[in-house]
């Protein structure tokens, strides 16, 4: 492992939950300033723009001029819920390539809030034209026929999809920002409405508003910073479809296989290593088809490997230790609040759910319908 | 009558009017590469196996197997008024895979493996989707 260039800095939410005065732009601000604050900078120190959104037909350049900064890099890459993943590898490039020193990424939803708003005039064009004619609610749908198989190929059970939301549950509980924190059982899983079978209302993320930032920095400046560093020391990212249909092997999250091996070699460290993850969690069969593509567990071990609540507080997997998208926050492109909780775990700001000596983390984005991963691996001094 | 978005919300282009046209005239269309001979669906311009730029139309005999299926339980607007219904992968006998709904089966008899066969549902004035039946 050489050694790590970049580093975060700063990380905060907006308000979350439900923002219905609030717009996207507010919400990045707001998530903005205080990232920048806790780093000790300010919106004059931005030389870099990272962000991912539907909410413009060119995300940075209205979120920057809204603002007031003039970047002199810029990247919207989206790939889905993922894309922050993404945004932190090419923000270490960038800076260890010497183009820019302060990178801010940020990401802003109101996708609760907007949720009656009328979709018509809505066409379906290019390779979009095959699959929603079916009615197949997305994305919930698709990734009901990865469980499916996933169960077909490897005898994962309903039970074992439901320890993932009641692990998660419990880590929600001692999180004051999360917006489910009542516990729940196996049994309430199971007993919660089919939304898209085998998957229950249970299995499925929140929907919330929410915004988000997180700031990156050269070496030389995080030394500077206000708190303790949360060095970069790996990234992957890939992706391998846009459609399920075209998902080369539904039981396989190929696209975290291909990311978590890159960011392993790169930060030299096996899965052994890793003290805290943050494991995207848009429905619970993501996390057991993720946590066998990055090698925490073989191929078709992930239930057997979540079963028992070894994902919960005490047990000797620490997972999705702020509630997750399951239980905490889901602003449709959720994989910028596992960089904020894992930084958080390793700066040791998480009061009741620290997770005691955590010094290397994971975060793993997935996006689209298993469509891309990407793996972040961070470390402390 | 199964829930319909209008033809109107459908943009076809050059890719894919064969496809629809097909199916307008009870033809399931995909393609095939002229170079790997592999089975392609959604058409397209170019082979995503070989990088090839020459596919050729075929009929597909409109038999396939269950790859993966779910039954949705909620869904968007006027689809809503559906539920449930099953909508699965099927695997081409040809090897491409497509998504498609399974009609008139018992929700016990849906398996992945099942054996499924092609059948033509003018869902609109003008739109005609292929779903697929059990093969008894």
């Amino acid at each position: 492992m050489t050694r790590p260039q970049a580093a975060i800095v700063g990380v905060a939410e907006s308000d979350l939950g439900r923002t219905p005065d609030k717009t996207v732009l507010q919400l990045q601000h707001q998530a903005a300033r205080a990232a920048l604050e806790d780093a000790g900078l300010g919106f004059g120190d931005v030389d870099a723009l990272f962000c991912a959104g539907s909410w413009s037909w060119a995300p940075n350049l209205m979120l920057a001029e809204y603002v007031g900064i003039r970047p002199k890099y810029t990247d919207s890459t989206n790939i889905g819920g993922s894309s922050f993943e993404a945004h932190m590898g090419h923000a270490m490039a960038g800076i260890k390539a010497g183009l820019f020193e302060v990178a801010l990424i940020t990401y802003g939803s109101t996708q609760r809030s907007d949720r009656s708003r009328n979709r018509g005039g809505y066409t379906f064009k290019l390779t979009e034209q095959y699959e929603p004619p079916f009615g197949l609610p997305m994305p919930v749908g698709a990734y009901a026929l990865a469980a499916t198989r996933h169960m077909y190929e490897y005898g994962t059970t309903s039970e074992q999809l439901a320890e993932v939301a009641v692990a998660t549950r419990k880590w929600a509980a001692m999180n004051e920002k999360a917006m489910l924190r009542e516990p729940i059982t196996i049994e309430d899983v199971l007993n919660s409405r089919w939304v898209a079978e085998p998957l229950h209302l249970l299995d499925c993320c929140l929907v919330t508003d929410g915004g988000s930032a997180v700031v990156v920095t050269t070496a030389e400046r995080a030394r500077n910073a206000r708190k303790t560093p949360v060095w970069v020391l790996g990234h992957g990212e890939a992706h391998t479809h846009n459609t399920i249909a075209n998902m080369p092997d539904l039981a396989t999250h190929q696209a975290a296989v291909a990311s978590g091996r890159d960011a392993f070699a790169m930060a030299g460290l096996t899965p052994a290593e890793i003290d805290v993850a943050e494991i995207y969690d848009s429905f619970t069969i993501t996390v057991i088809m993720t946590l066998e593509a990055l090698g925490f567990c073989g191929r078709g071990e992930g239930g057997a490997f979540v079963s028992g609540q070894r994902t919960a507080p005490g047990g000797p997997f620490p997972m999705n230790t702020s509630g997750g998208g399951l239980s905490y926050c889901h602003p449709g492109m959720y994989g910028i609040f596992l960089l904020i909780e894992a930084t958080r775990q390793l700066r040791g700001e998480c009061g009741p759910r620290q997770v005691e000596d955590a010094r290397i983390a994971l975060a793993h984005g997935t996006g689209g319908v298993l469509s891309s991963g990407a793996t972040v691996i961070l470390g402390k001094d | 009558m199964p829930g319909q978005i209008p033809a109107s919300m459908l943009q076809q282009d050059s890719d894919s009017r064969p496809y629809w046209e097909g199916l307008a005239q009870g033809e399931l269309r995909i393609q095939r590469c002229n170079s790997c001979s592999k089975a392609v669906f959604y058409p397209r311009s170019i082979c995503p196996h070989c990088h090839a730029d020459q596919l050729s139309w075929i009929v597909a005999s409109g038999k396939g197997t269950i790859y993966s299926y779910t039954v949705a339980h909620q869904a968007f607007g006027s689809f809503a008024a559906d539920v449930p219904f099953v909508v699965a992968i099927v695997e081409l006998e040809e090897g491409a895979r497509m998504m498609s709904r399974i009609v008139d089966a018992p929700r016990e008899r849906v398996k992945v493996g099942t054996v499924v066969r092609v059948t033509f549902e003018q869902v609109g004035e003008d739109l005609t989707l292929p779903y697929f039946r059990l093969v008894e």
